[in-house]
Parts: structure tokens; sequence; C-alpha cells
């Protein structure tokens, strides 16, 4: 058999994200936890769960657990490296920025991604997209039910499916 | 030349006993699928996901190709030329159909668009007889077209929805099936194979328990009726469904067979053209049995080039095909289970179970393995696969699964065994 697998892949699977696979940042528990939510992949079963906590209306911490593959794991994983700091309002353009990288938008710049780039191979393989969101559907449905006062919702990465 | 050399000794279907019967040699087939010949990321095609939709050799494509060109018109309401072949094309696969499962009247084949709407169907017409206090019975490896259909009988008629369980072999446990049944039992689902597990089920041994308790039986046929040589009669069940597109037909088409007697007394759940005989502005009368349940315009041409499939199938022998895939099976089982690594699903015994297999490399989610072995060239497919119930039974939340065919051979199952251990590498396993 011939050397392994071809090209496109070493895109999807780049060197930090097979790290933030293998060694997923944002496991421990948050001293305090404002708002959570569930997410699941209806697609291959995965879920994942995610908590933050806010003080000053900034976020100052985020934990993410769950079953997943290596690309919805490491997409959890820099997704908590990367937002604690951010203002609710810069977390909204963050995931919003995120979700454009995904489906294939170059980056504006207006938002700092830092290592979220390394993800941006995933808009090459539309089916793994769902993948790469399920953790931020997942954070979208934790601040939305936190800041409505509403009840905490499953989210569900098939709403993806229907945006433009 | 088509049909020229199969490397199969040429044997009506059905005949000779098992272990008696014509070797078929996949490479000879191969060459009947235009599709096995293109690469993919840079490597040859290898298809391991005949499971989920089989490749449709040549003589189909032709098929198709032939009806559109020369036949092509909607089915009987016309009377000119076109509309008398294409009537004759489509009822032609009723009659084929018939005849690859042995069934001996084709008016118990209803035409439809998959194994699901055929699910379906059976669920809501014969399930309309169903009350509150009556009971069906499904298995806990269903795929969600033998489930859904019934779950939402339960909600829409007070229906009590049980299950059989199944063991840790992963086949069913026919000593709690055989206390679950009573007068109040009305229906039993069952698949005839599992499209995890690979598991082949008792259905003939279950379907008579059954009939003792004046249950009827609907058999999900479809992985059976694909890969194992069993007739609609010997299955003893009353409705069978199953898709063409499995069976290396087109997309599109699907079948219940059912006993005729039976069908005669279902209503139709669709209206439209087609399934009456008098209609007035405010009330109609059915059509026979099958046209009943076959409104609107169907899947013509498709219908029309499945018998194409069949042809190719029988002229394999299904009993050629059930011990090709059988061997397959049991070489692909034993060379996963040399990998030490991964957790095997369904039975060992490759005489008890299909053409497929299911596992998971603890160290690797499905989604991973499936993309760098499609890297490879090498179709899998990762997920639930329609049977979520299942999953949670199996402890997992998502399977790979390779599943063989008529075309699949050793080279195809080596393919795997070291994309398997490619994938790995590539993740530093
Ligand atoms: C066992 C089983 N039943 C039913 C189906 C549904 O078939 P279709 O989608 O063609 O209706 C499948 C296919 O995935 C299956 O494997």
């Amino acid at each position: 058999m011939d050397s392994g697998p071809t090209l496109p892949l070493d895109e999807l699977y780049r060197e930090v994200v097979l790290d933030h696979s293998r060694r997923p940042r944002g496991r421990d528990p948050l001293p305090r936890v404002d708002a959570s939510a569930r997410g699941f992949n209806p697609v291959c079963g995965d879920e994942v769960e995610v908590r933050v906590r806010v003080e000053a209306a900034t976020v100052a911490g985020v934990q993410v657990t769950g079953r997943g593959c290596a690309i919805c794991t490491a997409s959890g994983s820099l997704l908590a490296e990367v937002l604690p700091g951010r203002r609710l309002d810069q977390t909204t353009s963050t995931i919003e920025a995120f979700r454009g990288v995904m489906h294939g938008q170059a980056p504006t710049g207006e938002v700092e991604l830092g290592d979220l780039e390394a993800l941006s191979g995933v808009a090459r393989f539309p089916v793994r997209v769902k993948c790469a969101m399920l953790p931020w559907v997942t954070l979208e449905d934790a601040l939305e039910a936190w800041q409505s006062g509403g009840p905490l919702l499953v989210a569900s990465t098939e709403r993806e499916e229907a945006r433009p | 030349m088509p049909g020229a050399t199969l490397g199969v000794g040429v044997r009506g279907p059905g005949s000779g006993v098992r272990g008696d019967a014509a070797r078929l040699d996949p490479v000879a087939v191969r060459a009947r699928f235009p599709i096995l010949g293109r690469r993919v990321n840079g490597h040859r095609l290898v298809y391991l996901d005949s499971a989920a939709t089989t490749q449709k050799p040549e003589a189909v494509l032709e098929a198709i190709q032939r009806m559109y060109r020369y036949s092509n018109a909607n089915v009987h309401r016309g009377v000119h030329t076109l509309a008398e072949e294409a009537t004759a094309a489509y009822e032609a696969c009723r009659q084929r159909v018939a005849r690859f499962l042995h069934a001996p009247d084709p008016r118990g084949v209803v035409i439809l668009r998959n194994a699901t709407e055929a699910l379906n169907l059976v669920a809501r017409a014969w399930g309309a007889r169903l009350g509150p206090g009556d009971e069906v019975i499904a298995t806990a490896m269903e795929h969600h077209s033998n489930l859904v259909p019934w779950i939402m009988l339960t909600r829409e008629r007070g229906v009590t929805l049980r299950h059989v369980p199944i063991t840790d072999g992963g086949e069913l446990d026919l000593g709690a099936y055989e206390r679950m049944l009573s007068p109040r039992t009305r229906i039993v689902a069952v698949t005839a194979m599992s499209n995890v597990l690979g598991t082949i089920n008792p259905v003939a041994e279950m379907a008579a328990a059954a009939h003792r308790v004046g249950a009827v039986v609907v058999v999900d046929g479809a992985q059976s009726v694909p890969h194992l040589p069993v007739g609609f009669a010997a299955l003893g069940a009353d409705f069978l469904a199953f898709s063409a597109h499995k069976a290396y037909g087109p997309t599109g088409v699907g079948f219940l067979v059912g006993r005729p007697e039976l069908l005669d007394r279902m209503e139709p759940v669709s209206g439209g053209g087609e399934m009456i005989r008098e209609v007035h502005l405010d009330r109609a009368t059915w059509n026979d049995v099958p046209h009943r349940f076959e409104a609107g315009t169907p899947s013509i041409v498709d219908a029309a080039a499945f018998p194409a499939a069949l042809d190719l199938l029988e002229e394999l022998g299904m009993d050629a095909v059930r011990r090709h895939e059988e061997e397959l099976v049991a070489y692909a089982l034993e060379r996963l289970r040399s990998l030490g690594f991964l957790r095997l699903h369904g039975p060992l015994d490759p005489a008890r179970r299909g053409a497929l297999v299911s596992f998971v490399d603890p160290e690797i989610h499905p989604h991973d393995q499936a993309q760098v072995l499609d890297g490879l060239g090498i179709a899998v497919r990762a997920g639930h696969h329609c049977a979520q119930p299942l999953m949670r039974r199996l402890g997992e939340v998502a399977t790979t699964r390779a599943s063989f065919g008529i075309h699949t051979d050793r080279d195809d199952v080596d393919a795997l065994v070291d994309g398997l251990l490619a994938t790995r590498r590539y993740f530093g396993g």
C-alpha cells in the first residue's frame, strides 16, 4: 500500500488541531457557572456541555466537556482557550467570525481569531463543519438562555444546515 | 459481452444446496460496475458502504438510458405506444420482484419509493386496525425506519410498543420474545438482518410463534433481500419491505411485498391519481391491490431498470452470493480481530451474520477514522446508522461500518485493515 492519506487531510487535521484534540484544554470545572447548555450533533451522536462564568459582562472562564471527534474536541478546546477575557459583545462577534470561517469566508481581521484559524481547513469538508460548530452553537444557546433568563435548551447542529 | 464470463457455473436461482453453491468471482463482477473504475483522492476506490446504498451495474445504467431514450411516458393512462411500453416495463418490475422472491402472486408487490415508505404504509394501513390495549413488538436492533412508524402508532392510537432485547452477543433474546407474545400482540416487526450488527434473525421461527397468537409479521428486508437467498414464503412473513437501491438497483424505488389477502383488507393511506376506481365530487372507490397503494406518478424509469439488477443477482445465484459474502465476512472478522485494538460488534459466527462489520477503535472517533480512510479512497460509514437505541445498548456514540457486496473481495478487506493501521499512525497512535 502506498505512502498514506493524501493531502487535504493535513489541511483538516493541522498540528494545532491534533494537539488540542489529544490534550483538550478547558476541561476543569469552574468555581461558579453562570450559563450552561448541552449540545448534540444528531449526525454522529456527539455531545458537548459548555459552561461559562461571566464577570462584569466578560467571559471569565469556560469549561467544555463531552464526547466528540477530533474536530469537535479541538474546536471546544480552542473555544475554551480563546474566549476568557473577551467581553460578551466580543464573544458574540467571535462566534460569528468563526462561523464565517467555517463557511469558507476569509477572516475580516476585525476579530482576533488566534489559533482558531487552525480550524479554517474544515471549511473544505462540509460534512465536518457541524463537528466544529457543535461547541459554538452550544455556547450560543448557553449565553442566550442566560441573558434572557429563559430555559436551557439542548442545542443541535441541525440548525447550521438551515443557514444561508 | 455482458453475461459471458463471471466465472460462475450456470445454475438457476436458489438451486443447489449451500456449500455446493457455485463460486462467485468478485473480480469479474467488479468489471460490471463502471464506478468501481474511478479513483478517489488518488487511490483506487474501495467501496465498503453497500449497506447504505449499493453501486449500480452497467446493465442498470443502460436500462435507465434506454427507458428515457426510447420508451419514456407516463404509465397506465395512455393508449399511445410509448405509454404502452412504459406501462409494460413498469409492470414487468412487479413480476420480476415477485419471481425473485418466489412470491406466488405479483398482486402482492406494491411499488413504492423505498423500504421506509413501505414500512410506514403497513404501520398506517394495518395499524389502523389497532387500538388501546393492542401491542406491537419490535426489536432493540431496528433501523429507525422500522421503529419510528410504530412509535407514531403508539401516539396516534394508544397502542403499546414492546421491544425484544438483544444479548451481549448481538442476537435477539428469543426467550424474552416468546414470553412477550400474547393474544394482545397484533404486530411483530423485525429486521431480517441488522444494518449495524449484521445479525441474521431467525425470522421464520419468530413468525411461526407470532402467528400462533394471531399477530401479523412485518419484516424489514432492506439488508437481507440483496444478500440472502430467502424467498417471501420461506420467510413466513406477512409483509416484507425493501429498497431497490440497496440491491444494485436505482434510488427512488422500494417495495412492500405482502400477502394479497391482507393487502385487500387495507385502506390506502395516500389518495390521488392511479389508486382510484371511480371518483365523484364527494366520494371515491379504490382501485384493486396493489394499485390502491400507488397514488400518483411512480418512479417509472427506475422501477423499469430494477429487473436488470435482479437479473445480475440471479445470474450469479443467490446461494453463490451468500457463500461469497459469508466467506468475506469470516475473513474480515479474522483480520480485524487480529489487529487487537478494535471493539467488534455483532455475532462472532459468520454463519449468523450478513456482509458487514461494525467496529470502534477506542483511540479514534469513527468520524475521524472514516475521514482518513476516505483519504485513502476507502468508503465506509461512521455514525449511529439510524439505530440510536441500538447504539445506546452497545454503549457507543457511533461506530464505523464496513459493508460488502458482490464486487467486494479480500483485497478490499486488506485495504481496510491497512487503512485502519494508517489511521492509527496518522493520529500518532
Ligand atoms: C435495516 C434497514 N432498514 C431500513 C432502511 C431504510 O431504507 P431506505 O432509506 O431505503 O428506506 C435501511 C437503510 O438504511 C436499513 O439498513
